[in-house]
């Protein structure tokens, strides 16, 4: 259940507080606004830039270098494939394509609507040993193949709905 | 080869003294040699990024020029072999990924990519061409955004953000996606842009350009239904001809006059005409302001970039902005209210075309202030450089123009409203009026040579009977900053503000003939100062034709009819376009429905806190049910900030109280508390 505004609104405010709202601490700022809202929505970078005394468009320059920073909502849980060459080799791909189909996910399309999962493909996260590495939220899974990542998937999916599970 | 002496290095050989120049690349030029650059420009800091400014420095290397401080000693050499295939080598990497479309870019001619092109000799490109696509950004009425031509220099972003304080536009994104986009990648009307043009100046390719309005001017000329007038704004007439090979400064008003009227415009009217009119309107409101009837110190209004800019980051200051009109739109209500009875024509049919050295003029037009019934008093504005172009394209030979005159009345000018076209001149104009007007001053003085020169900002001080009189001019965005300010915190004291948004005031407009140096400004500067030496009349109360004007419609300045038609009202303006925070999911199905805005204004004016104790109230008295409380950006009443809007309600300089107040009452009438239902 999302947090009323009010209090989320609250939090942004807190993280500007705790830098003295300097605006050297940017990217840390805008780490910590990404650990509270998930993303950087961009009213919340307006809101930023405003604190600060920043153009917005140098906060969305700052928000834009950084692989690492998301301008989109994001999912409860962040799938990362790695298709990295150790990965690509293993055959990361057939696992992408399982769980783009199971999830109703395309290259474009990586977060589902009810924002439960994003699914991502990063290249190599340095456990090419494992290879194909899939990494779910921090948890780090080797050697996978379709099949498991469904399962883990199935998983989630199960665990995020209860009721449902009950009622069956 | 001669060993450098002390203070000297060599240059190909040569020895050359150093003199204070901050880097290799001045010295160089100094010594008369054009080293390439794409990313230096004196006024603006190093950014090092393009590499075309390479020299090989003798015992240490290769090394950018434009970032290498002098040294006793060096030796340099700029055009070793190696050298001239890494300026080829860094020109043809550009030319692979731009989208070259040479001959219909608004760049052609003015490029530096093309002409360096062309001077290094680059006659093939070794790379496979990747060209972006373009995606031209067309969302205001003065600029196109084409990224697909941009080659990162970043000579925009620090103009924008060094020159003009405001940094509307950033690099963004990384890699092969880098690119210099507005907020958001949002269009560039939904930012703060001010519309000045001058990033479309300094951009050495197609990626920003002034916006064109020639194909809807040529329609409505050969339109025999229509009656096409044109005014001609101070500026351009001392720079057209560097358009055709004259020196800049070289004053061509007959020819352009000529080529107007071959172009096939009925009348010729001169800005200027409306500038003596501004002189006498805002002379005379700073009069009655001095004399206790309005905000001091007042703002000079003339300048569209600079308005904008107040509306948006200095809403406060808005009441001390003349609320004069600037010249153009002046002169366009003007015309548009007499002409057509004059000439027996219907004012659907009569169009006012102005040719301005500016692309915010563009904007201006457009401001919903100026039209009237639905029309705007001036339906197209063209540039300096789209004269020119007009020109060409009807294959006019300027320079051998057999000179003509303007039409009267609005063709007639003193040399107070010439000179406005200049920074420090709507100062001295209006000082030469002043000082005629108060009692008992002495008001023969013409030439105030204190208003005019090169600094950003001027503070001059004029004896006016037993008082002294203090102006500020200032041109550059950040320049008007700083004073606004200064004024806001009291550091400054002033009784008249002159602001332009561009370097040297209009002379220096983005829409003039492109100019890499500030020497070709100065020089148009002087064509103006010396217009009104040759001219008769030198002060706006003497132009008998304004007078006239005053006689026949206007009746006295600052009338009812006056405020009509020459005077304007300003509105606080967000900078940002966006939806209000849109962080709760659901839509609110709460009766009541608070927005507290949090926009720059009203953050500095303690929103948050407003915000934070609106909601502790809510939680406090079990309300979330029924108030909906959200944070929204800028309501556009940032002068009255903190502004909340409680369903339809908006209340200004909000506080805890009056919210709480407004509230209850809607509540009460909804369903009325129970007693102590806290
Ligand atoms: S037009 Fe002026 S304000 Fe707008 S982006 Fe260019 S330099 Fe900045
Ligand atoms: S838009 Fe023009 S000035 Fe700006 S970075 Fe690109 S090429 Fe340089
Ligand atoms: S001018 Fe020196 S790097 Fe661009
Ligand atoms: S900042 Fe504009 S109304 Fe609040």
């Amino acid at each position: 259940m999302p947090l009323p505004l009010p209090n989320r609104f609250d939090r942004v405010c807190k993280i500007l507080d705790d830098h003295d709202r300097n605006p050297a601490h940017l990217i840390p700022i805008l780490q910590a606004v990404q650990d509270e809202y998930r993303y950087l929505p961009e009213e919340i970078m307006v809101y930023v830039a405003t604190s600060l005394g920043l153009p917005p468009a140098r906060v969305y320059g700052v928000a834009t270098f950084y692989s690492h920073f998301a301008l989109e909502p994001r999912g409860k849980y962040i799938i990362r494939l790695c298709d990295g060459t150790a990965c690509h080799v293993k055959a990361s791909i057939p696992i992408l394509e399982a769980l783009q189909r199971r999830l109703d996910l395309t290259p474009q399309r990586k977060t589902t609507p009810d924002l439960r999962f994003t699914l991502e493909t990063v290249s190599c996260l340095g456990a090419c040993g494992l290879a194909p590495v899939l990494v779910i939220n921090e948890e780090v899974y080797g050697q996978v193949t379709p099949a498991r990542a469904i399962e883990l998937v199935e998983a989630l999916i199960a665990k995020e709905s209860p009721h449902v599970t009950a009622n069956a | 080869m001669t060993p450098a002496l002390p203070g000297q290095l060599l240059i190909d050989g040569k020895s050359v003294a150093i003199e204070g120049e901050r880097n290799l690349l001045e010295l160089i030029r100094k010594a008369g040699i054009e080293l390439p650059t794409f990313c230096y420009h004196s006024e603006l800091s190093v950014y090092g990024a393009c590499r075309l400014c390479l020299v090989q420095v003798e015992g240490r290397g290769i090394l950018p020029a434009c970032s290498t401080p002098p040294e006793t000693g060096l030796s340099i050499r700029t055009a070793t072999e190696e050298i001239r295939q890494i300026r080829r080598l860094i020109v043809e990497l550009l030319l692979a990924q731009h989208h070259s479309q040479c001959p219909t870019c608004g760049k052609s001619g003015g490029c530096q990519l093309q002409s360096l092109a062309r001077r290094l000799g680059v006659d093939s490109v070794r790379f496979k061409p990747v060209p972006r696509l373009p995606t031209p950004d067309r969302s205001t009425p003065s600029l196109v955004r084409d990224t697909s031509k941009c080659i990162l220099c970043g000579d925009c972003v620090r103009y924008c953000a060094e020159v003009q304080g405001i940094g509307a536009i950033d690099f963004a994104y990384r890699g092969a996606q880098s690119a210099v986009v507005p907020a958001f990648n949002k269009p560039l009307s939904d930012v703060e842009c001010v519309l000045c043009g001058q990033c479309a100046a300094i951009c050495p390719t197609g990626a920003l350009t002034p916006r064109s309005e020639l194909p809807e001017v040529w329609k409505v000329l050969d339109d025999p239904t229509r009656h096409v007038v044109v005014q001609l704004a101070p500026a351009v007439r001392v720079a057209l001809g560097e358009q055709f090979g004259l020196e800049p400064g070289t004053v061509t008003t007959g020819q352009i006059v000529a080529a107007l009227k071959a172009l096939g415009f009925a009348e010729v009217y001169d800005t200027a005409f409306a500038a003596d009119l501004t002189v006498i309107e805002e002379a005379e409101e700073f009069l009655k302001r001095k004399g206790g009837g309005g905000s001091l110190p007042q703002f000079s209004s003339c300048c569209p970039a600079w308005v904008k800019f107040a509306e948006q980051y200095y809403p406060d200051l808005l009441p001390h902005l003349s609320t004069c009109r600037s010249p153009q739109q002046m002169l366009g209500s003007l015309v548009k209210a007499t002409l057509p009875a004059r000439l027996k024509i219907d004012r659907q049919n009569l169009v006012m075309v102005s040719i301005m050295p500016c692309t915010a003029k563009k904007f201006e037009a457009r401001r919903p202030e100026f039209k009237t019934n639905d029309q705007p008093d001036v339906d197209f504005v063209l540039t300096t450089q789209e004269l020119a172009r007009m020109i060409e394209e009807r294959g006019l030979s300027f320079t051998r123009l057999e000179p003509a005159s303007m039409d009267m009345p609005f063709g007639f000018k003193t040399g107070a409203g010439v000179i406005f076209g200049s920074s420090g001149g709507v100062s001295e104009a209006v000082l030469r009026y002043a000082l005629e007007k108060v009692p008992g001053v002495k008001g023969d003085a013409i030439e105030f040579q204190e208003t005019r020169g090169d600094a950003e900002r001027r503070v001059v001080t004029v004896a006016c009977g037993d008082q002294q009189l203090t102006l500020v001019i200032v041109s550059g965005l950040r320049k008007a900053r700083e004073v606004a300010e200064e004024i806001k915190s009291g550091a400054l004291k002033a009784d008249f503000i002159e602001v332009m948004a561009c370097p040297g005031g209009c002379v220096g407009g983005a829409g003039q003939p492109l100019s890499r140096s500030s020497e070709a400004r100065r020089k148009r500067s002087r064509g103006l100062y010396d217009t009104d030496r040759m001219l008769e009349l030198h002060k706006a109360q003497d132009n008998h034709l304004v007078n006239r004007c005053y006689q026949e419609v206007l009746h006295a300045p600052g009338s009812h009819e006056a405020h009509d038609l020459l005077h304007t009202v300003y509105h606080s303006r967000r900078r940002i376009n966006q939806e209000n925070l849109r962080l709760s999911d659901s839509p609110p199905t709460q009766p009541v429905t608070v927005r507290i805005c949090v926009g720059t204004s009203c953050y500095l004016r303690g929103a948050q806190e407003l915000l934070r104790d609106v909601n502790r109230f809510v939680t406090d008295r079990q309300l979330a049910e029924r108030v909906d409380v959200r944070a929204t950006f800028c309501l556009e009443a940032c002068d009255r900030g903190p502004t909340v809007r409680i369903n339809e309600k908006i209340l200004h300089r909000a506080d805890l109280g009056q919210v709480i107040k407004s509230i209850e009452d809607i509540l009460e009438v909804l369903t009325p508390l129970p007693a102590g239902s806290t």
